[in-house]
């Protein structure tokens, strides 16, 4: 049996600390020993992005991520996006919009939609086709997901009193 | 008399005829009706008392479930179309 | 909350008395939607049991070859390794096809393809499966199978595959449909074959006859979520099976069927499922995970890694397909001849059937011939794929009819719409048309905003350019191209309960794996019948001991089928309610109805009763009240038609295509909801488009799949697309109660022609081989003389 190493972290916010394997994948470690089945393996090579999750507030793929390269740092998963029981607006606005089918991709969709709204608050449909590419989604055709995207940008837009400019699409 | 056609494959058993008028209360009497006419089309139309697998019927515009035991009205048309499947 | 009105949709009711709907047509957020935009739906990956083992599949390396011997002694050996399991651990089958599902399937070729018996047929066949304490001891634990191969001649196209002296796959396959049997062994499983009028005469007739031959890759359904199952089996033998899949009662039967087990020995739950598209309503991981359970005595996982998924699970059928039609001048389409090859894979089954009854389906046409052959090749076994085989056909036979409007000097939209089937128009196979949408969506298309455009004010990058028209830069050439598919529908059977709980909400239990929002398309129909609202409903989709029998999500048919037992148990419910009032007004059940959500004495005087009123009566009325339904909706089916505009820029320095506007235009006979349905138009137009232009199996010389992962196998990406305008046309099915027809799959069948027929548009050239990647595209517009004299000159400098 291979050794494992003690992991410390914050996840979702909170402390965390977790043993793992060194081969032990970030999307190993949250799925199967921390019951945080909500980030997806849809392909275990980085090019669906079923399983992205913060390190730091960047988009990573956990698949490509090895468990003991978190030690020390910020991880946010799709189960961290809400704020207890009142969801995120990127939540919101992907149920107001019909964003998701089969639902399976949602969760990094919105984790990766989180991280382009952090950066930028008034992205274009094209910013959002673009940033949001590493992400595959085979129900939607995408065009409901571009929306829910933009309108959750306007909403906290909104919310934080600033508005910016309005955009046409 | 319902209005059977034939599957392109099965006209060398009719003559090449491509629509035969048979009388019959269901698909199955009309299979038979055909066979006493055509002998052989029975056998490649039935297998062991059902319709063969590869075939779904078809009476008046409705792919019908009911095989051999569907009800046809006298002036019914019938196809034998293949089965097939969605996704 | 309510889904946002979505200004670029357009719903237009046509047909008869319009009932008014309070439910039906508003866009309610779904009942699951909150599991699933947090994290908290539990797909089949998430399950997990105590003590639960990890299981990984051996498969071959070889694209055809008889195994020799399999020694899995060093395996076993393995610390951790607790099962191992190979072809002779599964009981013989019988080699008869059968009806199942929705459609045949022979239990042995099944059984073959879970798991090899004698020979391998494509790289990625199971040879073996391994349980053991963790993923990585499985793992390793299959590098220590030792399997020895007696490697064969391979065979992957069609074309050699029927060719002479082709290496044969299946040494008892004959094939079916002949006009005599024969007895040759052969590749060819079976031919389909629909023949009216005099086709030689017709041709010799027409004024202008179009031939053409058009090659389709084979591609796959590309759902993200990988196939997964987890068993678990008792001493006694009763196994509960978990698993991502379209049809609970489908994986049952075949489970039963193939390890010889009574129906009542195995319990399927399914799980969510993260898309499916057709490839989740067959079996692959299923019965490996019953068979390793029972061997351990512990519950077992397998889950597929994606290179599996491709190499090994449900792509369809790649094709070849010549179509030729005839005309007389003014437009009328006397004729057609085409025959079809399909790819089935290693086993026979491939939807040539459905190109065949599909190809002409949308036309009048008085004379044709339609011949199609379903061939067996070294590939993994294709499964269904929305509109399963209707896509391949119809971008031969569409890119035939814009050619022939071209030829004729007519719109394409108007040479279609004067050549449209109607209800009563023979199809292909025979059997008329019921009333169908075929001539709405052709006008609806020349109506819609995108068709009345100037092509050049679309931007490169999918915006609407505020200002009049943009001109392309000289090496970017733009077209428009339309084309329009048919799809039957399935109908099928399912089975609903309706209970009503004692404050008047109520709870629907349906057997239908919900993989795009049909839980709440069922509860709005309940909702609307019940008078309640549809937060008051609570879907839920059962396993197989806990619903009736209920046929698989596909076919479209959720909404339609599932959603008329739904519609017939709240009917149930309606009449019981009935009867509970009539006890406690003391009068004729007859005298009572049930309207608006309330219970209504016919004398006018009693006051009514809503339906949380009555609902507390129930206990003290006789006891629960449980509307159930049962349906074989076969006779309720309606039949879909689509079309697919799209305006495209074609690169001619580069050869790539891309789209810059598209819109969907559907019949989906009444749109429950209809953020869904514009959900499925835009869905199946991405995936149309990405057959069209990028996705393809690519094998090497030995017939191996090169290209198994996502970033080979190039689906679609956000930024690949524009927005997918969509244009819901209703033309009611007039034997469904609300008029559904059903909107899964027929959006894909039009994208490949209609991105075909605008490159034609945009460049003159034709192409007919898919996907039109940019490799193909430009080596078309070489041919043909299109494009600039310095891409020639490194064209001619590379080869």
């Amino acid at each position: 049996m291979a050794i494992r190493t003690q992991v410390s972290l914050t996840l979702n916010d909170e402390a965390t600390d977790f043993l793992c394997e060194p081969r032990q994948t970030l999307l190993e470690v949250l799925r199967d020993e921390l019951d945080l089945t909500g980030s997806k393996e849809g392909c275990a090579t980085g090019d669906c992005g079923a399983c992205s999750v913060l390190l730091d507030g960047r988009v990573v793929c956990s698949c490509l991520v090895l468990a003991v390269e978190a030690a020390g740092r910020e991880v946010t998963t799709v189960e961290g996006l809400a704020d207890g029981e009142r969801l995120h607006p990127l939540q919101t606005a992907f149920l107001e919009h019909a964003a998701l089918q089969c639902g399976v991709c949602t969760p990094g969709f919105l984790v990766a939609a989180k991280a382009l709204l952090d950066r930028n608050p008034d992205p274009s449909e094209r910013e959002v086709r673009y940033e949001l590419a590493g992400n595959l989604c085979r129900c939607t055709g995408y065009d409901k997901i571009v929306r829910a995207v933009l309108a959750a940008a306007r909403t906290m837009r909104e919310a934080n009193g600033g508005g910016g400019r309005a955009r046409g699409e | 008399m319902a209005l059977v056609f034939i599957p392109a494959q099965l006209r060398h058993l009719t003559g090449g005829r491509d629509r035969v008028d048979v009388a019959g209360a269901t698909v199955g009497e009309l299979v038979e009706a055909i066979d006493a006419l055509h002998p052989g089309f029975g056998a490649r139309v039935v297998a062991d008392g059902e319709l063969v697998p590869a075939l779904a019927v078809s009476v008046d515009g409705d792919l019908v479930s009911g095989g051999l035991h569907e009800t046809v009205r006298p002036a019914s048309e019938v196809h034998f179309v293949p089965a097939l499947g969605g996704g | 909350m309510s889904a946002s009105d979505d200004p670029k949709s357009t719903g237009q009711a046509t047909g008869g008395a319009e009932r008014r709907f309070r439910v039906v047509g508003t866009r309610p957020v779904r009942h699951d939607g909150i599991d699933k935009v947090t994290g908290r739906a539990r797909y089949g990956a998430d399950v997990s049991l105590p003590g639960m083992l990890h299981g990984k599949v051996l498969r071959s390396p070889h694209a055809h070859a008889r195994i020799v011997s399999i020694d899995a002694s060093r395996a076993a050996a393995l610390p951790g390794v607790k099962a191992i399991v190979t072809g002779a651990d599964m009981p013989q089958v019988s080699g008869a096809t059968e009806q199942a599902g929705e459609g045949t399937s022979n239990p042995r070729w099944l059984s073959d393809n879970i798991l090899a018996k004698h020979k391998v047929l494509y790289t990625g066949h199971a040879v073996a499966a391994v349980a053991a304490t963790s993923p990585h001891v499985a793992e390793e634990a299959l590098a220590l199978i030792d399997v020895r191969y007696e490697v064969l001649p391979h065979v992957l196209d069609v074309r050699r595959a029927t060719a002479q002296g082709a290496p044969i796959l299946h040494e008892d396959l004959r094939t079916q449909g002949l006009p005599t049997p024969s007895d040759q062994p052969t590749n060819v499983a079976s031919v389909v074959l629909f023949e009216r009028g005099d086709l030689a005469a017709a041709l010799r007739a027409a004024d202008v006859v179009v031939e053409r031959e058009f090659d389709t890759a084979m591609v796959h359904q590309g759902y993200i979520e990988p196939h997964n199952a987890v068993a678990q089996v008792n001493p006694d033998g009763q196994a509960t099976v978990w698993c991502s899949t379209q049809g609970a009662f489908d994986v049952r039967h075949f489970c039963a069927q193939i390890l010889a087990m009574p129906l009542s020995q195995i319990r399927v739950v399914p799980a969510e499922i993260g898309g499916g598209f057709g490839g989740k309503t067959t079996i692959y991981l299923e019965p490996l995970a019953i068979l390793l359970a029972r061997k351990a005595g512990r519950p077992v996982k397998l889950v597929m890694s994606r290179a599996e998924v491709l190499r090994a699970t449900g792509p369809t059928s790649g094709s070849h397909i010549r179509v030729k039609m005839g005309a007389t001048r003014d437009g009328r389409i006397t004729c057609a001849d085409a025959t079809l090859l399909y790819e089935a894979g290693a086993f026979p089954g491939s939807p040539v059937w459905a190109g065949a009854m599909c190809l002409l389906a949308p036309y009048d046409i008085e004379t044709l011939r339609v011949e199609g052959y379903d061939v067996v090749v070294n590939r993994p076994k294709t499964a269904a794929y929305r509109a399963p085989g209707a896509s391949n056909a119809s971008f031969a036979a569409e890119s035939v009819v814009d050619e022939l409007a071209a030829r004729l000097g007519m719109d394409p939209i108007e040479l279609r719409t004067r050549n449209a089937a109607r209800e009563g128009t023979p199809t292909p196979a025979g059997p008329r048309h019921r009333r169908i949408g075929s001539v709405e969506v052709l006008e609806a298309a020349r109506r819609c905003p995108q068709y009345l455009s100037d092509l050049n004010a679309a931007t490169g990058d999918g915006h609407l350019h505020a200002g009049g028209a943009l001109t392309p830069p000289a090496a970017k050439r733009r077209g428009r191209g339309f084309a329009i598919g048919f799809w039957f529908n399935a109908g099928l059977q399912s089975s609903a309960t309706i209970g009503i709980n004692a404050d008047g909400t109520a709870s629907l239990v349906t057997g239908s794996p919900d993989i795009g929002g049909t839980r709440t398309s069922c509860a709005m129909i309940a909702a609307e019948e019940l008078g309640l609202p549809v937060e008051h409903i609570r879907p839920v989709v059962a396993d197989t001991d806990s619903v009736g029998h209920t046929d698989v999500t596909g076919g479209s048919r959720v909404t339609m089928a599932t959603g008329l037992a739904v519609y017939e148990a709240a009917q149930d419910v309606k009449r019981q309610l009935c009867e509970r009032a009539a006890a406690l007004w003391k009068t004729e059940p007859g005298a009572v109805r049930f309207a608006d959500g309330c219970v209504v004495a016919s004398d006018g005087d009693t006051p009514k009763l809503a339906l949380a009123e009555i609902a507390k009566q129930l206990g003290r009325t006789g006891g629960p009240v449980v509307g159930r339904a049962t349906v074989n909706a076969q006779k309720a089916t309606g039949a879909a038609f689509a079309g697919t505009l799209v305006d495209v820029e074609v690169d001619v320095e580069t050869g790539k295509v891309d789209v810059l506007r598209c819109t969907v235009i559907q019949d989906a006979g009444r749109a429950i909801h209809p953020a869904y349905v514009e959900g499925q138009m835009q869905g199946g137009t991405a995936q149309g488009i990405g057959w069209a232009l990028n996705e393809e199996y690519v094998y090497d010389d030995e017939g191996r799949l090169l290209n198994a992962g996502f970033l080979d196998y190039r689906m679609p990406v956000a930024l690949d697309l524009p927005m997918i305008e969509t244009v819901i046309v209703e033309v009611p099915n007039p034997r469904h109660p609300y008029g559904v027809r059903g909107v899964g799959e027929v959006s894909i069948v039009p994208p490949p022609a209609a991105v075909a027929n605008a490159i034609a548009n945009a460049t003159g050239v034709r192409m007919t081989t898919l996907p039109m990647s940019p490799p193909r595209v430009l080596a078309a517009l070489h041919a043909a003389g299109v494009g600039v004299g310095r891409e020639e000159t490194r064209v001619a400098a590379a080869t």
